[in-house]
């Protein structure tokens, strides 16, 4: 089988997906470098199976994802959930749709209808760009005062996209948060993220320990990766009062702090689902 | 051997050291990447875009 590894960098995560993808018997690996290799979009002249998609830039990974899948070529995962998952907005919906629990949104275009929102929900509340990761640029906004500052900082130094104000419901997580790993139709492992920071993303330094996984973490897991179209995802699960609440989608899962906590060899599982997909 | 463009430290890349992998340069930890067999640059810095 011929795999292609669309890549960028390659990180840990990569090495150890290559690493294993390399003690498979019949499988022939090639790396696309998405820095490097530029795409005839008139022309199909790849030859694989199926591709693994590892790119760092979203804005990359979407658009190779398209052209592969035009071009009929399987890729984990596909674009469709790329650009779902790269978009809070979208995975919103999505799980508003399927009736997955989710923090309270709302959505607004101008720095003045931005306030009545957050006046509406109430502060504390959370914007965050529509696309981005790693907790950057996501702000905790602890009352009107602050509310207006961020907002015209963003509308005046930010792009057009920085004036498209998603507005999260700010959920008390106690220092902490649950990471799952769904592939296919399974949670294989999840972990608690620990932060004194109310960001409990493991890129600013969380730590993690072991979750287990709960008839309520996997099926809130699982439902949140069918809704936004399934594959190979991570999920951001908030603990609430009323029960777990999925926070976030993440389409090219970063899992180095999760294999040892629970001993769940993830890149094994993962390169499985891909050949798998490959044989379909 | 490799050399670190930052500080200047010889670098020896694993034998199986992949180009574009990400690597820490043991003497003054900045984040380099294999650009091949023996030579390595500084990592590409964080762009807005990057993420899961």
């Amino acid at each position: 089988m011929k795999v292609g590894f669309l890549h960028s960098i390659l990180r840990v995560e990569e090495k150890l997906l290559i690493d294993e993808f390399r003690t498979r018997p019949g499988v022939e690996l090639e790396k696309i470098d998405d820095r490097e290799r530029f795409f005839d979009l008139h022309k199909n002249d790849f030859s694989f199976d199926v591709v693994i998609e590892r790119c760092i830039n979203h804005s990359r990974a979407v658009h190779a994802l398209k052209i592969f899948n035009d071009f009929g070529i399987p890729t984990v995962n596909t674009f469709e959930v790329a650009e779902v998952c790269g978009s809070k907005f979208l995975t919103t919906q999505a799980l508003i749709k399927t009736r997955v629990p989710t923090p309270k949104c709302y959505m607004a275009f101008t720095p003045e209808s931005a306030l009545a929102a957050m006046d509406e929900l109430g502060f504390p509340c959370v914007i965050k760009p529509n696309t981005g990761s790693w907790g950057r640029l996501i702000s905790k906004i602890n009352d009107r005062d602050a509310a207006e500052a961020i907002l015209e900082h963003k509308q005046i130094l930010g792009s057009y996209h920085h004036s498209i104000f998603y507005i999260q419901e700010y959920v008390e997580k106690h220092g902490r948060d649950i990471r799952s790993f769904v592939v296919g139709d399974r949670c294989i492992a999840a972990v608690y993220r620990y932060s004194p920071h109310w960001i409990t993303n493991t890129a600013r330094g969380g730590k993690t320990d072991n979750c287990p996984i709960t008839d309520e973490v996997h099926d809130l897991s699982v439902r949140a990766a069918k809704a936004v179209g399934g594959g190979v995802v991570a999920i951001d699960l908030f603990e609430t009062p009323a029960g777990l609440s999925v926070n976030e989608v993440n389409y090219t899962m970063e899992f180095r702090n999760s294999i040892t906590v629970t001993g769940v060899n993830i890149p094994a599982k993962v390169v499985d689902y891909v050949l798998e997909v490959g044989r379909r | 051997m490799a050399e670190c463009p930052v500080c200047g430290a010889q670098i020896i890349l694993a034998p199986n050291a992949e180009k574009g992998e990400i690597m820490s340069c043991a003497d003054c930890g900045s984040e380099l990447e294999v650009t091949g067999k023996d030579s390595v640059q500084e990592a590409p810095q964080e762009e807005e875009d990057w993420g899961e």
